[in-house]
Parts: structure tokens; sequence; C-alpha cells
């Protein structure tokens, strides 16, 4: 391994008693607004629901920033908060605590699921004002940031598992919220079901993981395999280096590692990370299969990943999730739920490290969602369906920041992502309840007139995710891509891969110039030119409910929100300054060090390499910017319908998204369809046949009994009854009644006597 | 042995009665002349009882018999007539073969 895991001391733990009420305010706030939300609605008004739901949120808010504050009085290395409340299973090795622990990586996770999560309940008061079913969005919302806080905030695989669910199930009930249109509800329910494909590998990935764990294969000379199981809760005495080194001198230091099956976070990095556990390398050592043990943890694990946060080939939910509110599509895209897969693979990076086959994967598939992706957000008209892949393609970058090993990186694009993803999507739903509910953009532009603070913050996070040095994208988008083309120690499908980091790194940039030009045309169209939707003039719109009105500017509770995501947009730049301008590492890289204990060797380039990688990183999004501008700017230019003319026949392909999910409808669920036809037919032609053949065989013994009754036994009956019958009316004939007839009976009786006696004599 | 009656001549006649007395009943169909039969027979049945009672057990035990069945062949004789008289009074007829209604 040589880029394995540094030579690291346990975690230090400080226990505090607060962090559950992080999560307990929103599962308050959930269960008030489920219970007597309706009540509370109709007696009091909506204010008292979202009073309730913004209330908690905040307060949830406030607990993480102290908790924040706490985590930062800590020295670095010792960074961990952890909470026990109490245990919940323990079986054997299994050892399930109800417990909760923020480590920077958790704390950042936190902050941005907390604080954002509020800006878009405060959205969220403004923008379903119109909703009768008010009470019961804001519980579920609730419902959402309590599932999201127990993954991030989860001690161990079950908490984590429990938010895992608890988010799928509510993606559901959110992305179906308007259930009563048939295409809302199914959205919601293709989000569940791509979902629980996804669960599927993560839980598998787990189970092999905990196994590997447990114990280990070893092939014996005559070709068996043999199970060593290892002692469970085993401790490890080990004398460690340097873990608290004063001045030059290194103090040696006893330290005790669990090792051995586990499902706790904490227990499972010090096992793996401590080298002399002997855990990382036995764990590396091992097969299944002829398939190294590790990679396929990791493979499996990531298919959870993808199925959350919308990878090939399990992307398909996310664009359909749009059919939810808007708030719905800011909470889901940008704070909650899609963050989670990214979230997962940063904080078990320690396992993924120790495959460099998983890691390719991750970043490869990164790296082709983020292109697919951004292509297809080209030539969408739908406003939020330009986002939905928007996030998707970002997404992919996430992935292949983690997966290159730039975990920090990763997790950085999360953070600027929420922000300008959050601004971009409550910016949409702004416009969407301007235009009343018109999301078709060629029905929009022109809008900057009308709604100036819409306008500016859209074009603020357009700017960021377009990646200009001013706005918070730039950095992280550069860093991952930087980090990518100067990666050397992935593999591809078992086989170690040079060419992969820069492979990588150029499908990012041309996804980086598409998402440039996508989000820049969505900006134009949107806001530039004349508004081209409900004039009053159309023949088309001859309904009252106020299409003819010119838009009007969105109450100050959306436009606030706006302008504190867009100013976050832009300072989180502030905490990811690259290395190469300041000299030192970036503020967030280093805050997150002790979190991501994986640290994976890149190659040493000069400065001026990197700047030129800048470079060409905005000149990406310049390029990008300038088309859009060309082209769609003001809504004059001619060349798109050209274009669209002369390429109809691509266009028609992009447009329908690459025909995925007619192909997922064609394999996927025609082939599970086909397979329960298959198993109807088996089970109503063999196994009804079967048993109705077992009725046939025992009607057919009854009727063989029956009839064995009836003609022997009756029979025998019967004829005993006719014989005597028979006998009776065959001597009746002997009594005549006539005198004469006895009298001859018996003089031949007497005769015979006599003659017998004569003879036998 | 002429003109001296040994034991065998009497057993003859009463054989000879009984015969004639067991034809009787046979062949006739009338009632009447089937209670002749019957004291045909039983007196067949006397002679044998008083000749064996003179040659062969002496005494009066075998005639005394025969007393006895003279009164019984009488009696049966006062029955069965008068139940021929009550049927033929009901059937106007004496015939046996006729007399079948107790049949059913």
């Amino acid at each position: 391994m040589e880029h394995g895991l540094q030579h690291l001391a346990p975690l230090a733990v400080t226990h505090v008693g607060f962090l559950w009420l992080i999560p307990l305010f929103p599962l308050l706030g959930a269960v008030i607004n489920t219970t007597c939300g309706w009540w509370l609605q109709r007696r009091f008004g909506k204010a008292v629901n979202h009073s309730i739901a913004v209330g908690a949120m905040a307060l949830s808010f406030a607990v993480a920033c102290f908790a924040f504050a706490k985590l930062l009085g800590l020295p670095e290395e010792e960074r961990f908060l952890q909470n026990t409340l109490w245990t919940v299973l323990a079986a054997g090795p299994v050892h399930v605590d109800l417990a909760f622990a923020l480590d920077p990586l958790g704390m950042m996770m936190v902050m941005v699921v907390t604080g954002i999560g509020t800006l878009i309940h405060i959205f969220s008061t403004g923008y379903m004002a119109d909703e009768p079913a008010y009470w019961r969005f804001f519980a579920y919302l609730n419902l959402f940031i309590f599932s999201m806080l127990l993954l991030v905030m989860g001690d161990n695989f079950v908490i984590m598992f429990f938010g895992w669910e608890g988010v799928g199930l509510c993606s559901y009930l959110l992305i179906a919220f308007w259930y009563t249109d048939p295409a809302k509800a199914a959205a919601g329910m293709k989000a569940f079901v791509v979902n629980r494909f996804g669960d599927f590998g993560f839980i598998l990935g787990l189970f092999l993981l905990f196994w590997g764990l447990g114990g280990v294969w070893q092939e014996l000379p005559s070709g068996k395999l043999l199970y060593q199981p290892m002692t469970t809760g085993q401790q490890l005495r080990i004398f460690s280096e340097g873990v608290v080194a004063t001045g030059t001198q290194a103090e040696h230091q006893e330290t005790v590692v669990e090792i051995g099956p586990t499902l706790n976070f904490r227990q499972l990095r010090d096992q793996v990370v401590i080298k002399a556990t002997g855990v990382a390398e036995r764990l590396s050592r091992q097969k299944l299969f002829g398939f190294g043990l590790m990679a396929l943890v990791g493979i499996l694990l990531f298919v959870g990943a993808m199925g959350k946060s919308a990878q090939i080939p399990l992307f398909v939910w996310l664009p359909d999730a749009m059919a939810g509110p808007t708030p719905v599509s800011a909470l889901i895209h940008a704070a909650t739920m899609v963050t989670a897969g990214v979230y997962m693979v940063a904080r078990l990076s320690f396992i993924f490290a120790l495959s460099p086959t998983a890691m390719g994967w991750v970043a490869f598939i990164g790296a082709l969602t983020a292109l697919f992706a951004a292509s297809i957000g080209f030539f969408q008209h739908d406003i939020k369906k330009v986002l939905a892949y928007s996030t998707v393609s970002q997404l992919g970058f996430m992935f292949i920041g983690v997966g290159v090993g730039a975990y920090w990186a990763g997790a950085y694009h999360l953070l600027t992502h929420a922000f300008f993803k959050a601004a971009l999507f409550l910016g949409s739903g702004s416009v969407i309840l301007a235009c009343h509910h018109e999301q078709d953009m060629r029905k929009m532009g022109g809008l900057g007139k009308y709604m100036p603070i819409t306008q500016k913050t859209y074009l603020w996070a357009c700017i960021a995710i377009a990646g200009f040095p001013i706005a918070s994208g730039f950095y992280s988008k550069d860093e991952i891509l930087w980090k990518a083309f100067s990666q050397n120690h992935m593999s591809f499908l078992g086989m170690p891969a040079a060419w992969l980091g820069p492979l990588i790194y150029c499908m990012g940039i041309i996804a980086a110039t598409g998402t440039a030009f996508y989000m820049f045309r969505s900006y134009y169209m949107t806001f530039t030119g004349e508004y081209r939707g409900g004039h009053g003039n159309g023949d088309d719109h001859g309904d009252t409910h106020g299409h003819g009105h010119t838009p009007k500017e969105s109450p100050r509770s959306m436009t606030s929100v706006l302008i504190v995501l867009a100013s976050g947009a832009v300072l989180a730049s502030l905490i990811g300054l690259p290395a190469s301008w300041t000299h030192k590492a970036p503020i967030l890289e280093h805050f997150l060090e002790p979190s991501l204990p994986a640290t994976v060797h890149f190659a040493e380039y000069p400065h001026w390499v990197e700047w030129l990688f800048q470079l060409i990183g905005v000149s990406a999004g310049a390029v990008g910017w300038l088309f859009a501008r060309a082209l769609y700017r003001n809504g004059t230019s001619t060349v798109p319908a050209q274009l669209l003319a002369r390429w109809q026949r691509i266009w028609t392909v992009v447009y329908n998204k690459y025909y995925v999910d007619e192909i997922y409808d064609a394999t996927v669920v025609h082939g599970s369809l086909v397979f329960a036809r298959i198993l109807s037919y088996i089970d109503s032609r063999l196994i009804d046949g079967a048993v109705n053949l077992a009725g046939t065989i025992t009607r057919l013994f009854a009727n063989l009994d029956g009839a064995i009754d009836k003609y022997v036994v009756d029979g025998a009956v019967n004829l005993v009854a006719s014989c005597t019958i028979g006998a009776g009316r065959g001597l009746r004939r002997v009594q005549t009644g006539r005198i004469q007839t006895y009298l001859y009976g018996a003089l031949a009786g007497a005769l015979v006597i006599v003659l017998l006696n004569f003879l036998i004599r | 042995m002429m003109g001296h009656l040994s034991l065998s001549h009497f057993l003859v006649v009463g054989g000879l009665l009984f015969c004639f007395g067991l034809m009787t009943v046979l062949t006739r169909r009338n009632a009447v002349a089937m209670l002749m039969g019957i004291e045909l027979i039983l007196n067949g049945a006397n002679v044998n009882l008083v000749a064996f009672n003179h040659y062969v057990a002496g005494g009066l035990s075998g005639q005394i018999f025969a007393l006895f069945v003279i009164v019984l062949a009488a009696a049966e004789a006062a029955v069965g007539l008068a139940i021929i008289l009550a049927i033929y009074q009901m059937l106007r007829s004496i015939d046996t073969g006729n007399i079948a209604s107790m049949k059913q």
C-alpha cells in the first residue's frame, strides 16, 4: 500500500451531553405538526405550523453552533464529540448504541443541514403560503431534516442506516407531496424504488465489511479454504510513537485498541487506521470468490452512494424528484439526501483507501456522471430540470473528489454546492411562483426587470457554479480536478492505470464547460430579453387566475433567504483558498484533516503548473459562458433555432435524456414485470396444478372408497337380505295350506326313514 | 294251522285298516271323508293295541289304551265336525282344496 494510511493514534473522545438535542428538535417539530398540525392550522392559522417548524430548525441550528464552538475549542487532533444515550442492541459482537458523534466532517455536514435547512424552511413559508396541506408539508420537512441529522451524526452504522432509510422515506413523501397527480406520485415511488436498489448494495457492503473484520479465509495446501474467526472484542496494546510529541523528543505512549467486528465508526477507524493492529493489511489481503474483499466492499458501499447521490446508473430518480414542491427540490438537491452518498464515502475514506480499484471506480463513475448529466442539461426547457441535471453533474464532481483521494475537496464542493444550488433552486422557485407555476423557460424571459433580487442572486449562484474565481464554486471544483490530474495511485478493474487521472480531468473540464454553458443559458433565457409568458393578449390564456399579470418580486421571506444563500456561495470561497496562492493548506482542509485519516500521495508539480490548470478551469467556464451569452442573451439570436434544425436528431436524443428512462422501462421495469408474470404463471399453473392434482387424487381415492363401501359392504348386507327374501319366497311355496300335501310329505319322510333303516342296516 | 288265529292276522287287519284310512285321508278332498279316514287309522291302531295286549303283554293296559283312543276319536270327531260345519256355513263348501283363505 504505497498510498496507505498514516501512522495515527486512536481518536480521543470528548463526551458531551447535548448532541441528541440537535436531531430532537426537528423530530419534535415533525411530531407536533403530524399529530395536531391539522387542528393547529384550522384553529390558529398557518403561522403556527411554520413557527413550530422553523423554530425547531432554528433551535437545532443554535445547538449545532454551540457544538461547533465546543469543537473549535478542543485541540485539533481531539476534535471528536460523542454522546451515548442508551444501548439499543447487544448481541455477540454486534453492539449498537443510540449514540451521536461529531467530528469536523460531521460538524460541517450538520452546519450545512441545519443552516441551509433553516433557510429553506423560511423560504417555504412564503412559497407554500397557498398550500392547503401546509402542516403536512412542514411535518415532512422537519422529518427529513431529522433523518438527515441521524445519518450524519450517527455514531455507528445502524443509526446511520436508520437515517439513510429515513431520508429515502421522506424523499418519497415530499416528492409525491401533491399525490393527487399520478405523475408526481409515480416520481415519488421511482425515487423510493431506485433508492432501495442502492440501499441493497449499501447493506451488502456493510455485511461484507463486518464479516471481513471477523475472521479470515486461509487457503490450505490441499486447496480447501479454512475460516479462522478472530476473537471478538480483542484488545491490542500498542506502543505508538510520537502521538504526543513534545519538542524533538517522541514519547512512547501505550494505547489500547479494540479489534474485531464492529459497527462503530470510531472503533472501525481506530483498528483500520492504526497500522500496528494489522487489520488494514489483513483486510486488503482478503479475497472473496477471487475478488479483493475491500474492492467488493468499496464498490458495494458505493452502490449505496450511487442510489442516494444519483450517480450513473441510479441517477434517474433525481430529475424526477423535481415533481415535489420547489423548496423540497432545494432541500433534496442542496442540503440533504444527495449529499449522503458523498458524505458516506468521505466518512469511510479509510475503507476506500484500502482499495485502489474501488477508488478508481468511484472517481470514474463520478466523471462519467458529471459529463453525461451536463450534456443532458444543455437542451432542457424546464428550468428545474436544468437544475436537476446540474445537481447530478455536480455530484459527479464530488465523487471525483472523494474517488481520487481529495476527500476534503469533495466535502468542500459539497459545501459550496449546498449554497449555490440552494440559491439556484430557491431562485427558480421564486421565478416559478412569479410566473404562476410556469416552469418552461421558453415562456419566461425578461424577468430581471420585475424581480431584481432574484435575478442578482441567481446570477451570483451561476457565477459560483460556472467556476469563476470570484465565487466559491471555482475553488472546490478546481481543487477536485487538479487532484484528479495529479493523483497517481488509482487502478481500474484491478490494474494500475496512470491514464485514469488525466482522463477524468479531461472529462471534468468538458463537464465544467458544459455546466457554465447550461447555467448561463438558463440565466439568459429566464432573466434577459422580453417577457414571453402570459402578456394578457394571448388567446390561449383565457383563464382568470392571473396569467395576464406581469410577474412581481417574491415576498421578503423568500428574497432574504436568496440573499443569504448567494452571499454564502460567494463567501464560502474564503475557507478554500488553494495552497498555491496562500502557501498554506486551505482552512477547511486543515479543519477536516482529523476526520479524513486516509491520506493519498499526489504527484508534486511546481506551482506554475497548478496555476496553468486553474487558468484552464477559468477559461473553460468562460467559454461556456460566452457561448451561452452569444446564443441566448435577450432571446434575439436565431442561431439556436438554426442549430436545432441542423442537428435535430441528436437534439432529440439528448432532449429525451438519452432515453435512459425508456431503457430502464424496457429492461428493469419490463424485466421485473416479465419475471412477475413468470412467477405468476408458475404460481397459477405449477403450484396450483400440484395442489389441484393432490385434490384430484384425493377425490379419486374417496370415490374408490365410496365405491367399495357401496358395492362390496352394502352389497354383502343386501345380499344377505335378498338371500333371506329369496329363501322366504321359495319356501313359501311349500306352505300350500293343503293338508294332503303335508301328509304326502310326512309319508314320504316316514318311507325314507324306513328305507334308510333297511339300507343302512 | 287253520282255525287258529295268530298275532299276524290281527296285525294284517290292523295294517289294512291303517292303510285304508291313510288312503282315504290322502286322496279325498271332502273334509268329512277325511275325518272318516282318520277314524279308520285310529281303529287300525286300536286293533294293534288290543292284539299286542292279548298275545304279548297280557293284562288290561292295551285294552284300556284302546278305550282311551276311542274316547279321543269321539271327541275329535265332535270338534272336527263342528269346525267343518262352521266352515261350511261360511264358505258353502267343505272341500279342503278351496279352504285357502287363511293362506294370505
